[in-house]
């Protein structure tokens, strides 16, 4: 039976340390940690540096397009813009971001005292951690010795023959290469630890079908992950023997095939939008209950819909092809994969709806950002059923209205969802709570200039504006849309500001908070904010799927009913 | 249905209970549906121009295949429109109508955990959605993909370079880049033009919004497409496919003739250079300086393959694939700096005398 107070007695394990101690001090214990909630916090802010310098790059090119021969950057400035956005948003701030928050709360919320190899996950970080170096070192080192740096300037897919030798002089595409080569392996070394955690390490009566949705959904990830980083760090490899040791894999020039690269690349890269969004559904799954003071609607229906997206998002990634001139029969196929994952994607909507159905939702912020992604998501789903079909791809496929439908996703779905996360898990990460009036004017700003930014942006693409361009001519009639496209982002802009502040300001100066203040049912919210070094002084034993809700209502326990 | 009531009053832990904010969130819903009905008026307002248009609109389709795509497209778009307003109009009705009041009594709503029905609804309805639609799809990618061509489809090949496009006519032995001739096709009698995409060096893209959907052109790999466009004029479109540095202005246009214009256009193409005394001076510049390497003007020593064909050059309006029109300045500014007409062309800097430039444009201008 789970005890209520475990806290009660507190365990010491590690000697109290006094108020102030050196900043080497405290470096070096960052450095050298192994600690699952420290490396969540690493992964996270790592993950939050990177998105503010792929957020710098997107408003270069933002202030680029905004009116038609624009000169602001060169050509290939702004070809180095979009490879080096797309590669760091996607690699070093997404992953890291939704890694970050598998860290910290995944062994808090199965009741474990780690992770299941705490060594391996420093190592995972430091991997990532390195591949971001390497990749923005190409600035310095990218033409090699005898001449100023250059980032790679690809495209973050990195289509060959453009990789190789003959049309990417200089060094710029192995760091590329490189780069995303190390941090995979940090990114396969996440996913054996957190699926080994997941597995392994749950809690005394915490059987699978009581795992919160949060552990189902990370699973989920953990083993895309595992399937998908292959194929690519393969291509990686592959690509680097064609440039240095005489391969021919993807040199056209020599009989290799530029399509192999993409099948490589995407079936790599279409799992990957679910590596990053499922953990992003796995933040909503938590929050929406706990805020519309209801258990999710359907978990074995949830959980059923994760697997599934799992299963069939490995059978989709040709519709990023659906241009390069397949078969008539392989175009069907993929269209009829592609659409297919949208039922349980549906299902996961209607769900959440149904959690807030009959609810009495508090709008705190954490809740505003969840309805604002559920939102958004919908609309993302829906344009991405638009794309599913191949011969309305064949016009909007590589044009700003792909733009517009992926930035619908990762920012409008998942970026959503880990403000979300952020809103509901920092006073448990720090024992501080973030400023809810800092907190709304983030969400106002930012979601009107996501709307002002991606609402208008599928506009061009409906009207022939091919995405990648640097410029653009007046008499096509893109200004405007772009213009407006543009002006969104100073709203986006300020929005984050007033998040950072918010996250700086209560980091410092926020009121303390208890161990649980949004009345949670999870186990992470049973022990102390921060948590110790140990989680739990003693290990929590469950009984339901919300071991605190049986506990705060004794008259009328879950395990009844499950 | 495992639902119950929790009679169960709820602790208010730490004085976190929220403020309520309905009109906050009507009001954010409300934005988002008008800003999705901005993107399809704003996107639908040029679908009523009809023929060629500057903007390329994939909602003013003006061939066979692009007008398949333009139907689909409507179709899929309704759908999904239907299903944004139920579904959005579900979470705005549940994110206003179960918010928690301020008079709340601070007990907990009844605990329901899923009901089966439910979730049957809204599994097999979605599902019925996602057949129609495949079968929708299938069957433009079958009439697009799997048409046949009557005999006399004129046969073109493209071929991708960076940054520029190249038009073989074999069924007339002649070259010519940038500008697509076909002729009109009438819809009683059909004559469609047949395009096979080739790659020089990279990944490119066809695509002409009025005419067709895109299909890149890959090096190594045979594509193919066809348009047959029902109205005169010029339409435009752009490499779609990043290609390198000067992606942005890889511009390509479509010309469409009657038959009879079209037929003089191939005619004339077909000709050999003119050769003009007058411009000797110039031709002896071409002729004696790099630009043979990568240039053909058919009937003398100039034979490369690497940039386009000039033996025609002036029966084109614009230079650079539509980076510029084609005027004496612009020719002139073209063979001294292209990068300040195409920053990062293939063409290089020719480090001419002012004098061999003037010679040197002349002879162009006389390649008409």
């Amino acid at each position: 039976m789970y005890d209520a107070q475990p806290m009660s007695r507190p365990m010491v394990v590690s000697p109290e340390r006094a108020g102030s101690r050196p900043l080497v001090q405290v470096l070096h214990d960052w450095i050298v940690t192994v600690d699952h909630k420290k490396l969540g916090v690493m992964y996270f802010s790592y993950g939050i540096l990177f998105l503010v310098i792929g957020g710098v790059e997107a408003s270069i090119m933002r202030a680029q397009l905004a009116v038609a021969n624009n000169h602001l950057v060169s050509p290939e400035t702004f070809n180095r813009l979009f490879t080096m956005h797309g590669t760091t948003m996607i690699f070093f701030a997404a992953m890291p971001i939704v890694f970050g928050f598998a860290n910290y709360l995944m062994p808090l919320m199965i009741g474990a005292r780690d992770m299941a190899f705490p060594r391996l996950n420093a190592w995972s970080f430091w991997m990532s951690a390195l591949g971001g170096i390497i990749l923005y070192f190409s600035f310095i080192g990218g033409s090699g010795l005898y001449g100023a740096g250059t980032a790679p300037d690809v495209g973050w897919f990195a289509y060959a023959p453009l990789t190789s030798p003959a049309f990417s002089v200089g060094h710029s595409t192995d760091y590329w290469i490189i780069g995303i080569l190390v941090s995979g392996f940090g990114s396969i070394g996440t996913a054996l630890n957190v699926l080994t955690t997941i597995l392994c390490m749950r809690c005394p009566g915490m059987k699978l079908y009581r795992m919160p949705l949060f552990a189902w959904m990370n699973t989920v990830m953990a083993v895309l992950v595992l399937v998908a980083i292959g194929p690519l760090t393969a291509a990686q490899i592959m690509l680097l023997i064609d440039r240095y040791l005489g391969g021919h894999f993807f040199d056209t020039q020599a009989g290799g095939s530029a399509v192999i690269w993409m099948h490589f690349f995407w079936i790599f890269g279409h799992p990957e939008v679910y590596i990053l969004v499922l953990p992003a559904f796995a933040i909503v799954s938590e929050v929406i209950p706990v805020f519309s003071r209801k258990p999710i609607f359907g978990y074995s229906i949830m959980v059923a819909a994760t697997v599934s997206i799992g299963f069939i998002s490995l059978g989709v990634w040709a519709h990023h092809m659906f241009t390069v001139g397949m078969t008539s029969y392989a175009n069907a196929f993929f269209v009829a994969s592609t659409a297919a994952i949208a039922v349980p994607t549906g299902i996961k909507i209607f769900n959440w709806l149904g959690t807030m159905w009959g609810g009495k939702i508090r709008y705190s912020v954490a809740m505003m950002f969840c309805v604002g992604f559920l939102c958004q998501f919908l609309i993302a789903g829906l344009t991405g059923i638009m794309l599913s079909a191949a011969p309305f791809d064949w016009q909007l496929g590589n044009s700003y209205f792909v733009v517009a439908h992926f930035h619908y996703v990762i920012l409008g779905g998942i970026v959503m969802a880990v403000f979300a996360g952020v809103y509901y898990w920092f006073p448990k990460v720090t024992g501080k709570m973030l400023s809810e009036t800092l907190g709304k004017w983030h969400f106002w700003l930012f979601v009107i200039g996501f709307h002002l930014t991606f609402d208008f942006m599928h506009i061009p693409g409906l009207l022939g504006m091919p995405r990648r361009i640097y410029t653009y001519d007046a008499s096509r009639g893109w200004e405007i849309w772009n213009l407006i496209v543009s002006i969104g982002v100073i709203f986006q802009v300020l929005g984050i500001l007033f998040w950072v502040v918010n996250l700086i300001i209560t980091f410092y100066k926020g009121k303390k908070t208890g161990n649980d203040p949004w009345d949670a049912w999870t186990l992470e919210w049973s022990t102390t904010s921060p948590p110790p070094d140990y989680n739990f002084a003693t290990i929590p034993v469950v009984r339901s799927r919300r071991p605190l809700w049986d506990s705060k209502h004794p008259e009328d326990p879950d395990w009844k009913y499950e | 249905m495992c639902s119950r009531s929790a009679n169960c009053g709820r602790q208010n832990s730490t004085g976190q209970s929220q403020p309520v904010k309905g009109p906050a969130k009507w009001a954010l819903q409300c934005a988002a549906l008008l800003c999705f009905l901005a993107i399809v008026s704003g996107a639908s307002a040029s679908s009523f121009a009809g023929g060629p248009s500057s903007t390329p609109s994939i909602f003013n389709p003006a061939s066979t295949p692009a007008h398949d795509i333009y139907h689909l497209s409507l179709f899929v778009i309704a759908i999904c429109l239907g299903i944004f307003l139920v579904v959005f109009s579900l979470i705005v009705y549940a994110a206003v109508k179960f918010r928690a009041r301020v008079s709340d009594d601070g007990r907990e709503p009844p605990q329901i955990y899923g009901s089966n029905q439910v979730e049957l609804a809204w599994t097999v309805i979605p599902i019925l959605i996602v057949v129609v639609l495949f079968l929708a799809a299938a069957r433009v990618i079958h009439a697009v993909e799997d048409a046949r061509f009557p005999a006399d489809a004129i046969e073109v090949t493209a071929v991708g370079h960076q940054f520029w496009w190249e038009f073989q006519y074999p069924g007339y032995g002649f070259i010519t880049a940038n500008v697509l001739h076909v002729p009109v096709s009438d819809p009683n009698h059909p004559r469609p033009t047949h395009i096979t995409l080739l790659s020089a060096d990279t990944d490119h893209s066809f695509w002409v919004p009025q005419l067709a959907g895109k299909i890149d052109l890959i090096p190594n790999r045979k594509n193919e497409m066809w348009i047959d466009p029902h109205d005169l004029g010029t339409y435009v479109g752009q490499c779609a496919q990043y290609c390198g540095v000067e992606h942005a202005k890889m511009l390509l246009t479509v010309d469409v003739q009657s038959p009879e214009e079209f037929e003089r256009w191939t005619q004339q193409q077909k000709s050999p250079a003119m050769v003009s005394d007058q411009v000797a001076a110039g031709r002896q510049v071409f002729e004696s300086n790099a630009c043979v390497n990568c240039h053909t003007v058919t009937g003398t020593g100039a034979n490369g393959k690497f940039g386009p064909d000039l033996t025609h050059l002036m029966s084109r309006t614009t230079i650079a694939a539509g980076a510029a029109t084609n005027t004496q300045d612009n020719l002139r500014l073209w063979v001294k700096e292209p990068d300040a007409i195409k920053p990062g062309a293939l063409m290089p800097a020719m480090q001419l005398e002012e004098r061999d430039v003037d010679a040197l444009v002349a002879y162009l201008m006389s390649l008409q």
